[in-house]
């Protein structure tokens, strides 16, 4: 396997092409940018179409026509630009139409954005985070399957390190099932036999196919993704069985403290990691299993705290849980700031894990 | 009066009942529409379907539908539809036609949806020249929500939201969107008609055939503005809209071609 040397914009765009993605529409935002550029470079060599669209309520829809009409096809954009899609990704949802969108966001603050949606009705997004590239050319591929498997928009939560940094990289197309054909794709073949397809989110179909309506339809969609929650939670444990300390971070926070987590192992100190791979659905009941034995929970991530929300719900015992993150953003407002920097995280953990543990009154 | 020697059989039964108008209708309609009595929206959206017949591009014909009282039209239209979003028609109908060049892609807006909300897509996606007819149903009021006060509201036109009638200096000035568009390099056919009287409708045909036929040859968007009657949101008898159609809108919003190749060649 030769590994080739590529911006992580580049080797996203690749995985996306290795999926079938054939459409793709973006309005230019850093840390998004990069991606777009690739995408406009490399989609025409894979004979797709690529727009650099005038706003991003505009690229969102030219995405879900192109899904619509039964394509693999995906937007992106970050933090401010995904707010004005996610009128969109809620239309997605609730038609059914699979989308796949990129978020490379400027930090970690864009956690609720992603599971909480921001759009109308009762719908969630599969989100993958991805700790490094290699994870990303992964990820993209089976959001692309996961997308068109559940009909439904889904957002790979990725950042300005996947977005620029370059490492080597093989981008292998994933060995993922067949998927049933897309029969209720708008080809427009259908029109004028007394079958033609409708897509819409209320669902009342035609005078002679009656759609199950909004109700039905709304009902369905929520069902679905009740189904989904439990069979799609993804996460990893480092050196979590027998933590005392546990560290709960997801992304590229991640990956900077799987590091430290790994310096303080290699010291004896027993702390580990718990890793969110997606954080919708949250993986939850793994959560509560790993937290059941520890002394501490320390939630470790890049904005005010938005993910602790989840942890709280989840960790066996909320008493033990204490934030280590914070708002950290570089001076142009795009980037990291100091706090994503792995000595800080390591005197932020230890900090908590020279501390006695307290065990609240009424606790065994 | 006049009177004529008819003798009348009333031995054997009548003859049937005329089916003549019946089966003029397209073949496309699945049924009846429910749309107000007076409503142009069933006329223009009959034209439209008939055209694709004519044409014969039924089978590759895929429609984007905005909101609007004709949203309810699109149950009984036997041809493939995206039910969008309010406003975003063009842009989905770009997606779908990038990825589908054979299709025939038409998008069905009424003036709050194209001009109001949707104003951004339209002009953009006629400035790229996508290959798309978008169709705009004119009445110059939110039908569907009961008579408020649109971008293409004309002067004086009294509405739930303008009461007084609409008027520059509070409500701004009307938006001819069919001439923003002719006036863009990416558009290929624009015309601007109305269904207020037979000789309207015959000529508004006419202007759909060849916007559909501009996109069948590539010439980039083609846009159909037509006037249409609402009665319901103008609070008018049904009876009176055409006449209030001619005399409130079609002055602001003269009928004819604005852009065509063929003007162009000439
Ligand atoms: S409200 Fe106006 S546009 Fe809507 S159906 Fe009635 S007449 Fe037609």
């Amino acid at each position: 396997m030769t590994l080739e040397l590529l911006q992580g914009s580049v080797a996203i765009t690749r995985a996306a092409l290795a999926a079938d993605c054939r459409f793709f529409a973006g309005y230019p935002m850093s840390p998004f940018t990069p991606l777009l550029e690739a995408m406009s470079r490399e989609m025409a060599g894979a004979g797709g179409v690529c727009i650099n669209a005038e706003s991003e309520i505009e690229g969102a829809n030219m995405a879900l026509g192109a899904s619509a009409a039964g394509f693999r096809s995906a937007t992106g954009s970050c933090g401010q630009g995904i707010a004005l899609m996610q009128e969109t990704i809620a239309e997605a949802a609730l038609n059914e139409t699979p989308l796949v969108v990129f978020n490379m966001a400027r930090n970690q603050q864009d956690y609720y954005q992603c599971t909480r949606g921001g759009g109308w009705g009762d719908y969630r997004t599969i989100t993958l985070a991805p700790k490094d590239i290699t994870e990303a050319v992964e990820h993209t591929q089976l959001l692309f399957h996961l997308a068109d498997k559940y009909r439904a928009p889904v957002i790979l939560y990725g950042d300005d390190l996947l977005s620029k940094t370059q490492v080597g990289v093989h981008v292998a197309p994933l060995d993922l099932p067949e998927l049933p054909a897309k029969d209720w794709a708008l080809d427009g073949s259908a029109s004028g036999t007394g079958k033609s397809r409708q897509v819409w989110t209320f669902a009342m179909g035609k005078k002679n196919d009656p759609g199950p309506g909004p109700d039905g339809q709304w009902k369905r969609v929520a069902a679905k993704f009740a189904e989904i929650e439990p069979v799609e939670a993804r996460h990893e444990g480092i050196h979590a069985d027998d933590a005392e300390t546990l560290v709960v971070a997801f992304g590229s926070a991640a990956k900077f403290a799987e590091y430290v987590v790994e310096e303080l192992r290699g010291e004896g100190h027993r702390v580990g990691l718990f890793r969110p791979i997606t954080l919708w659905p949250f993986p939850g009941a793994a959560l509560a299993r790993a937290t059941r034995d520890v002394k501490r929970v320390l939630v470790f991530e890049l904005n005010a705290g938005q993910m602790i929300d989840d942890v709280r719900q989840w960790a066996h015992d909320r008493d033990t849980i204490r934030f280590i993150g914070g708002v950290s953003i570089d001076e142009h407002g795009l980037a990291y700031g100091p706090l994503l920097d792995a000595p800080v995280i390591r005197e932020r953990i230890l900090a908590e894990h020279a501390e006695p543990a307290v065990v609240p009154a009424g606790r065994s | 009066m006049a009177t004529t020697d008819i003798t009348i059989d009333t031995r054997t039964a009548p003859p049937p009942p005329s089916t003549k108008a019946a089966s003029a209708a397209p073949s496309l309609i699945l049924g009846e529409h429910q749309l107000c009595p007076g409503c142009g929206e069933p006329v223009a959206l009959r034209l439209l379907l008939e055209t694709l017949q004519d044409l014969g591009v039924v089978d590759r014909s895929i429609g984007v539908v905005g909101h609007g009282c004709y949203g309810s039209f699109v149950r009984i239209m036997d041809i493939d539809v995206l039910q969008c979003l309010h406003g975003r028609a063009p842009s989905c109908a770009t997606g779908i036609k990038r990825m589908r060049p054979e299709s025939v892609v038409f998008t069905l807006q009424g003036d709050g949806d194209m001009v109001n909300e949707g104003l951004q897509e339209i002009l953009h996606s006629a400035a790229r020249g996508e290959n798309i007819t978008c169709i705009l149903l004119n009445n110059g009021v939110f039908g569907d929500t009961g008579g408020q006060q649109t971008a293409t509201t004309v002067l004086g036109q009294r509405t739930k939201t303008s009461l007084e009638g609409r008027n520059p200096e509070q409500h701004g000035y009307p938006i001819p969107i069919a001439d923003l568009v002719a006036s863009l390099q990416g558009s290929g056919y624009v015309a601007r008609g109305a269904v207020s009287t037979p000789g309207a409708v015959a000529k508004t045909k006419r202007m759909i055939k060849r916007a559909v036929q501009s996109q069948l040859d590539g010439h980039g968007l083609s846009l159909v503005e037509i006037l249409t009657m609402c009665p319901t949101g103008w609070f008018v008898p049904a009876a009176e809209g055409a006449d209030y159609q001619g005399a409130s809108m079609e002055p602001v919003y003269p009928i004819g071609e604005l852009k065509s190749q063929e003007n162009e060649r000439a």
